[in-house]
């Protein structure tokens, strides 16, 4: 087992249409940098400058990561990731 | 073209009205693939702002998750512009992310909370590029 992380619409052209991926690693950070590696690209979508982007949603288990440490949210296998273009604009 | 049923119109306009002067915000779900908007859900903008908006995280997450349950996706985006033209802005423009959406604008520069007249127009917002398109509005 690994982590699954659901991938966006949008963010399908990094995964070859894939809806999910899937990676390992203790933090979301280290599933998003193992993503990388099979799905170069990515990773720059959702983060900056060592932080998730700020309008990208994404939840471990259904719970925001803004309130489990962001990036440094603790993640196991079996775990679910959600990602979520935020809906937003002025 | 965007085709929208009479009774979504008028939600999305009431909708707009209510919250002016901040920016309403909502989708209109339809089986996925199908671009046939059914199901209107008014959304909370979690910015409650006059120029900016932006759906509820957990809000946007439980859409999903159902979306995904009934294999729907979002058909519509609409939102409200209280001081400028249904004219999709530069932050519209930027941070469209559902590819397959139509992006509804209605603007309540014009009335306000009142009765009175109303901009609605609809757009397609792909890389970047705003592509407006005719609104064929159903009884």
């Amino acid at each position: 087992m690994s982590v699954e992380v659901r991938i966006p619409t949008i963010l399908r052209t990094f995964t070859g249409g894939a809806k999910a991926v899937h990676g390992d690693g203790a933090t979301l950070l280290d599933v998003i940098d193992d993503i990388e590696v099979r799905h170069p690209g990515l990773k720059e979508r959702l983060v900056e400058e060592q932080a998730l982007r700020r309008f990208v949603n994404v939840y471990v288990n259904d719970e925001d990561v803004r309130f489990a440490g962001g990036l440094d949210a603790p993640t196991a296998d079996g775990d679910v990731v959600v990602v979520l273009p935020a809906v937003a604009g002025g | 073209m965007l085709k929208i049923a009479r009774r979504h119109v008028d939600t999305i306009i009431s909708h707009a009205r209510a919250d002016h002067p901040d920016e309403a915000c909502g989708v209109i779900i339809g089986a996925a693939g199908s671009d046939q908007p059914t199901r209107l859900v008014q959304m909370i903008n979690a910015e409650r702002s006059p120029t900016f908006f932006r759906f509820d995280p957990q809000e946007q997450l439980r859409l999903y998750n159902e979306m995904d349950a009934n294999d729907e996706e979002i058909v519509v985006v609409y939102h409200s512009h209280t001081m400028t033209e249904a004219y999709p802005s530069r932050t519209d423009i930027e941070l469209a992310a559902e590819p397959q959406a139509h992006y509804l604008l209605v603007s309540t520069a014009g009335s306000g909370n009142q009765d009175g007249p109303v901009e609605l127009r609809s757009y397609r917002i792909l890389d970047g590029v705003v592509t407006e398109e005719e609104i064929e509005i159903t009884e």
